[in-house]
């Protein structure tokens, strides 16, 4: 049997509704449709009244969760896109992030944004928002980037006693496959290291990661050992274990499929220069998307996003192969 | 014998109504007194940051307050000093909240009308207009999950406020789930300076109602009375199942925006009209001419009023405002998971 990261976050959220009667699922054709990608097939008829379509009203999608989660439920929210969380920007950034520190009283929301590209998407379908909301104080923001992450910080998602933003990859919906379930998992705030290596270290989050394997194995073929740190949540960001790495290779290469101005690959490259200069044998380095929309056509796509190949390409300049 | 339980009934319901109303006369006149006090501190330099007073709308608040009970969900903004004390907000969580102490409901990280108890119903307002309402309809709709019936939100906006997408997105999500929610409109002619044909061209806010397929009542904002009966029927039709209420009253602000406001801008023909009149003053003579109370009666609520306000205000000021070198830094509830864990202002 093989799971795919869609079905690692549907059997969260079906697991999550099953073991605690305060969780409840509102979004946009979530209810006997299943979802836009699925991801709550079934849902509503194995758990009734608990999965509820709302109106196209985004705004008014997360103002409901703030609400009832002041009431002690545990909300999760399904916008159907990532790019369509900014008309309820406001209350998540406003209202969720604020709420805890002003009154006292959790807001325990979890915000599922199907993130990132896929082919054909174009501007309004393939957008990358971790970097907004990460920006704000009081929201925890996670980046699975594989099966068993989808699923473990999913429903470590709707523990958390903050509003989560969840960032889940499009692109692995259904390309990303696990033989099974996990029955443990590491904790959100500790980065993973993907692959081991003593050359270069290479800082990825969400589907990234992946690029980020297939460089490393590549280049190990030139007899390069890039070690990949998986970072699984940008806020709280891991900087211990980006740190260490950086302390066994002494370069950094920070790729992120989000645009380049400010962000999660600033960020870090701004932690590990400020905080640990003196490691590093080489200027530090960072790969994004180009600073445009994100285009429709496959062959623009291809470019404007970092893949394999210009990962490899930025990563060979660092190490001077 | 059905004459006599007739009467009788008519006796108690004018009692009733006559006790309900010295209440909320008694309650508005708190909240003036509350008001007059927080804007003489702020002309005293004693106050940090704004000052938002409810002069004017009173009547309208403090029927808001008044209708609602334990267990239900009030959403008050920034006129509604009166509305707040009728919910039961006790007085030093207004003082505590514009003075800074530490020991009010917002531990001085946030200020003036900016407040709230939300675990006990009294949710604490953004400054964002119409974000309040959605966030009702969540816990009406939490109720409803965990299975608690005959609870009533009630959401009090401006006209300003009516012309943002938060709004309409809510009110639509209210009527689509048949939540009981009341939202009270109160119309005050400007929104800050901006009058009300700036800021919509239907007739009437209570046109729009009709949009949304949920009820609405108008009201003549100055008038107890009216303010009572109207927003009580509302009340009382969203907790019997009826969805969604709108009331929208007409009144104007007696005072500025906030008190750094002079309010040059809003025209002295509508100060002269009927909607111009001080609701306060009309509830007095309203008791007066009733029998319902006296001068010397009046005069004696009054002087009580002003001694729980100067009691509540000497009280604060002598309460320690936030150290932050005490504060936590921290954002989230999970501590654990907070990036500036143990980070202190002095680093």
């Amino acid at each position: 049997m093989s799971i795919t990261y869609l079905d690692a976050i549907r059997e969260a959220q079906a697991r999550a509704l099953a073991e605690d009667p305060r969780v409840f699922i509102y979004g946009q054709d979530v209810g006997a449709f299943g979802g836009a990608f699925k991801a709550t097939k079934n849902l509503a008829q194995r758990f009734p009244g608990r999965v509820i379509d709302s109106p196209i009203s985004e705004d008014a999608m997360l103002g409901l969760a703030i609400g009832a989660a002041i009431q002690g439920m545990r909300p999760i929210i399904e916008m159907q896109f990532a790019d369509f969380s900014t008309p309820a920007f406001n209350q998540i950034v406003n209202h969720a992030a604020t709420l805890h520190w002003r009154t006292g009283v959790p807001c325990p929301i979890t915000v599922r944004l199907p993130s990132g590209g896929t082919s054909g998407s174009g501007p309004f379908h393939s957008q990358s928002m971790e970097a907004i909301y990460a920006h704000y104080p009081g929201l925890i923001v996670m980046t699975p980037a594989t099966v068993e992450d989808a699923y473990s910080m999913l429903l470590e998602a709707v523990a958390i006693d903050d509003p989560v933003i969840f960032c889940e990859h499009k692109y692995l919906y259904y390309h990303l496959k696990a033989e099974q379930l996990p029955a443990e998992a590491m904790p959100t705030g500790k980065a993973r290291i993907a692959r081991p290596g003593r050359d270069m270290t290479l800082v990825a989050y969400s589907a990234m990661v992946h690029e980020a394997l297939a460089v490393a194995e590549e280049l190990a073929l030139d007899g390069a050992e890039l070690e990949v740190v998986d970072l699984r949540s940008v806020k709280p960001l891991d900087t211990d274990t980006v740190m260490a790495s950086v302390a066994r290779t002494g370069r950094l290469l920070c790729v992120g499929e989000a645009w380049p101005w400010g962000g999660v690959t600033a960020e870090v490259i701004a932690r590990v220069a400020s905080e640990g200069f003196d490691l590093l044998d080489a200027p530090p380095q960072r790969l994004n998307a180009k600073d445009t929309p994100v285009p429709y056509h496959p062959n623009l796509w291809a470019v404007h996003r970092p893949t394999a190949r210009s990962i490899a390409a930025a990563a060979r300049r660092l190490l001077q192969l | 014998m059905v004459n006599t339980l007739f009467n009788h009934n008519a006796v108690d319901e004018v009692s009733s109504f006559r006790d309900t109303y010295v209440k909320a006369y008694r309650l508005m006149l708190m909240a003036r007194i509350l008001d007059d006090k927080f804007a003489s501190l702020y002309r005293m330099g004693k106050i940090h940051g704004g000052v938002f007073l409810g002069r004017g709308q009173e009547a309208l608040s403090v029927s808001v307050g008044i209708a609602l009970r334990k267990g239900d969900i009030f959403a008050p903004l920034i006129r509604d000093g009166a509305g707040r004390l009728a919910f039961g907000e006790p007085i030093l969580d207004a003082v505590r909240t514009y003075l800074g102490s530490l020991l009010g409901p917002m531990r001085a990280r946030d200020g003036n009308i900016h407040r709230g108890r939300p675990k006990e119903g009294l949710l604490a307002m953004i400054s964002h207009l119409g974000a309040m309402i959605s966030v009702v309809n969540g816990a009406l709709l939490a109720h409803r999950l965990k299975g608690i019936s005959g609870t009533v939100g009630a959401a009090c906006i401006g006209d300003g406020a009516t012309s943002t997408g938060a709004v309409h997105e809510a009110l639509n999500q209210a009527a689509v789930e048949k939540l009981p929610l009341v939202l009270i409109i109160a119309d005050n002619h400007y929104a800050y300076s901006t009058p009300t044909e700036r800021q919509f061209a239907c007739r009437s806010l209570l046109d729009r109602a009709v949009g949304y397929g949920i009820e609405g009542q108008s009201v003549d904002g100055t008038e107890l009375s009216a303010c009572l009966k109207v927003v009580g029927e509302a009340v009382s039709r969203a907790r019997a199942g009826g969805g969604p209420q709108m009331v929208v009253a007409r009144l104007l602000r007696l005072c500025g925006h906030g008190e750094h406001d002079d309010a040059s801008y809003i025209d002295p023909k509508l100060k002269q009209s009927s909607v111009g009149r001080d609701c306060l003053k009309v509830a007095e003579e309203h008791l007066l001419h009733e029998n319902w109370s006296d001068t010397p009666t009046l005069a004696a609520w009054r002087s009580e009023a002003v001694q729980t306000v100067e009691e509540a205000v000497a009280k604060v000021q002598r309460e320690p405002g936030p150290d932050p070198y005490k504060e936590d830094w921290c954002a989230l509830a999970s501590k654990h998971l907070s990036e500036g864990h143990g980070q202190r202002c002095i680093e």
